[in-house]
């Protein structure tokens, strides 16, 4: 919890509302001043205008004195020594005076049965008798936010495009996507995962009742399958690490497993009860989130596929990721909650999460992996939270969190260069690459004029795909890598190769 | 650890429920505050409570005057004479009404101090109150944005017979005009009932 400490501290430091010390002391304290002493007559030498300046100036203090008992009429304080009456309008009950000045004219001519009828009415409306209920407020003004301060979320959401800082970031990075593909009738719901790049170079997209492969290297576009029932929907779709199988979940609660050679379905694994939203592989082990929030776990080389069920989410599961390593498996739902799951049962034989992050406000669809640092994970919330965490799962800590001004849908990491990629909704719709750790912006690209819902990389790690709902996937070429860099790391990872070869002759 | 499991096995007295949803209230107006942007995201800090991350504030007269209603609550509660509590978001300028925030509370009026505890697990009180909580949190996304610097204000409905405590004043119900009304989750403790449900004025254009 350190870095709340300071958090605070700095907050502390930026706001500037504490009284500058040695200061002369403003107006409204010499007033308070002068007026302290029970006045004299305003003949002791003071000009005619000033009791009414002194009225003024107490009259405007009532937010300070928060015990004065409430009668509906202020009465001034007479420290001002002057017998003046100066309202105040704000403190007064403009809705009660009107009412008890006007109700002395109806009571008496009332008959019986319209008095039964009028609370039979109120009973109604009310849920009670509201002539036997009082209504309380506690006096004193309410208090307010200290002055100058806006409501910043409207500020949030009309965000307006900030011009770019003029640091450059040290690459190129096109702000135009490299290709835009046309994605008719994508579902545009937040909770779903409808798009995935195999390691084959496939690029699988799920529209609505179809599920369409784009060939990467060729071009060609094949159409996989199609839902029988024509109410019925895709929901998920995830490669296997090989890139041969794909699984797809659907709204009819079902897990398909398709062989993409024969374009033939190998497998239906039903289990749930409800949508499949979110799919994850870890080798043979297929995990798959629900909207009721449980994650079942499949195996999907044996008849009896579904090997356990995991219950840690009492909403929707959007986000579901296995890390690189295969030990933890992190899953984020609509109840706001992060849970981390190891690959193994325990003592008892259920599965129990290691780890659960409330801190986010909103539905965590966005759950990321760190690929060069083990146990870092990164997560997003949706609307009510706007927020980017990472994790170190080990030990439970938030290692930064930054505030993103928009819905987060999805985030990847990229090893080519130490950054990360997000994509937002609401207001500018544009994916931000982030530098880690120092979370600082490496730059934003815009395009997508409605919200982006899905982002999913290609094989060679050097452009994003992100799907949005204005119906088109556009292809960013944000990591590329430099040639002479790329053949640097190449020779690296063939130096190390043959040094172990030598070790074990 | 074992006196929790005892205290636990108790069940819920009148005092109990009273503290229970005292509280609720307190946390409850802390995350209405932060959500709606009454007051400056930066003077909110961080606890856990209910199992959830929740926000509460640090500006000292705020959390004055929010512990003053709370502990008169819970006394009015533990009486079962408080029937609703409402908290008013209105526009500083025009003192226009623009959010009214509703919780009904239902008081098993059998109850009394000596009768036996009632049988509900502070669990599952801590799940249906997580509930309501995250959908306080949940409804940023529906209600229309406040435009101008609003003030909040705090209206509890008691049984007409109470006599008025200091600090307390008579007031109206401040109705919003033109409202649209969302229904939330509600919770129960066996003794006390809260409905909660947020009105807010529907915008001027279809």
């Amino acid at each position: 919890m350190a870095q709340f400490v300071f958090e605070a501290d700095l907050h502390g430091l930026l706001k500037l509302d504490t009284p500058i010390p040695n200061a002369p002391p403003a107006r409204w304290q010499r007033k308070a001043k002068e007026s302290g002493p029970p006045g004299p007559s305003p003949a002791g030498g003071l000009s005619p205008m000033k009791p009414a300046n002194r009225s003024h100036s107490s009259s405007k203090t009532p937010s300070r004195t928060p015990g004065k008992s409430g009668s509906k009429i202020q009465s001034t304080p007479t420290k001002a020594g002057g017998d003046r009456y100066i309202p105040n309008r704000s403190t007064m009950q403009m809705e009660m005076a009107n009412f008890l000045l006007t109700k002395e004219n109806d009571p008496a001519e009332e008959s019986p049965t319209k008095k039964e009828q009028q609370k039979a009415w109120a009973v109604n409306l009310n849920g009670f008798d509201i002539e036997e209920a009082k209504i309380l407020r506690l006096s004193g003004k309410p208090q307010n936010a200290p002055e100058g301060y806006q409501n910043n979320l409207k500020v949030l959401y009309s965000q307006k495009m900030t011009p770019g800082s003029s640091r450059k970031n040290g690459r190129y990075i096109p702000s135009m996507p490299d290709r835009i593909l046309d994605a008719p009738e994508i579902r545009n719901d937040y909770y779903l995962n409808l798009i995935d790049w195999s390691s084959q170079n496939f690029l699988a997209v799920a529209l609505d009742n179809s599920v369409y492969l784009w060939n990467n290297t060729s071009g060609e576009i094949i159409q996989l399958l199609q839902m029988e029932h024509p109410d019925d929907y895709v929901s998920s779709v995830s490669w296997i690490t090989e890139g041969n199988y794909l699984a797809v979940g659907t709204s009819n609660a079902e897990v398909q497993l398709w062989d993409i050679q024969q374009q033939k379905r190998l497998r239906n694994m039903t289990s749930h009860s409800s949508r499949v939203g979110s799919l994850s592989w870890n080798s043979y082990i297929l995990s798959s989130g629900a909207r009721t929030g449980h994650i079942h776990h499949h195996d999907v080389r044996v008849a009896e596929h579904h090997v356990a069920t995991l219950v840690g989410h009492t909403q929707e599961v959007c986000g579901l990721k296995w890390s690189l390593d295969g030990r933890y498996l992190a899953s984020g739902g609509n109840d706001n909650l992060v849970n981390i799951w190891p690959c193994t049962q325990g003592d008892s034989g259920d599965f129990a999460p290691v780890q659960t992050f409330t801190q986010h406000q909103g539905a965590v669809k966005a759950v990321a992996w760190c690929p060069w640092q083990s146990n870092v994970l990164a997560t997003g919330g949706g609307t009510s939270d706007r927020h980017i965490r990472i994790w170190n799962v080990c030990s439970g800590t938030c290692l930064s969190a930054v505030d993103t001004h928009s819905q987060v849908c999805s985030i990847l990491w990229s090893t080519n260069y130490k950054e990360f990629i997000s994509g937002h909704g609401f207001a500018q719709n544009q994916l931000v690459v982030w530098k880690y750790p120092t979370m600082a912006k490496v730059t934003e690209l815009r395009g997508h004029t409605a919200r982006v819902l899905n982002l999913t990389m290609s094989p060679d790690g050097a452009t994003v795909a992100s799907a949005a709902a204005d119906e088109t996937l556009r292809l960013w070429r944000c990591f590329e890598m430099d040639p002479i860099k790329k053949k640097e790391k190449e020779k690296a990872n063939s130096a190390k190769s043959s040094i172990i070869h030598q070790g074990i002759r | 650890m074992a006196k929790q499991v005892g205290r636990d096995q108790q069940g819920i007295t009148l005092r109990g429920s009273a503290e229970i949803v005292a509280e609720f209230f307190s946390y409850g107006i802390n995350s209405i505050l932060y959500q709606r942007g009454i007051y400056p995201p930066e003077t909110f800090t961080r606890v856990q409570k209910y199992g959830l991350t929740l926000l509460v504030t640090t500006d000292p007269e705020l959390k004055n005057y929010l512990n003053n209603v709370v502990e008169q609550m819970k006394e009015w509660l533990y009486k079962c004479i408080v029937q609703r509590l409402v908290v008013v978001i209105s526009s500083i300028e025009n003192n226009e009404v623009l959010e009214r925030w509703q919780f009904d509370i239902e008081c098993d009026k059998t109850v009394k101090d000596e009768s036996a505890p009632r049988e509900k697990s502070q669990k599952a009180i801590q799940d249906e109150i997580r509930s309501v909580i995250r959908q306080i949190t949940a409804t940023v996304t529906f209600l229309p944005l406040l435009e101008t610097a609003c003030a909040f204000d705090l209206l509890i409905y008691t049984d007409k017979d109470l006599a008025v405590p200091e600090k307390w004043e008579e007031s109206g119900p401040q109705f919003i005009a033109n409202s649209e009304e969302v229904r939330l989750r509600s919770f129960t403790t066996t003794i006390h009932k809260v409905n909660s449900m947020v009105a807010y004025k529907k915008d001027s254009f279809p």
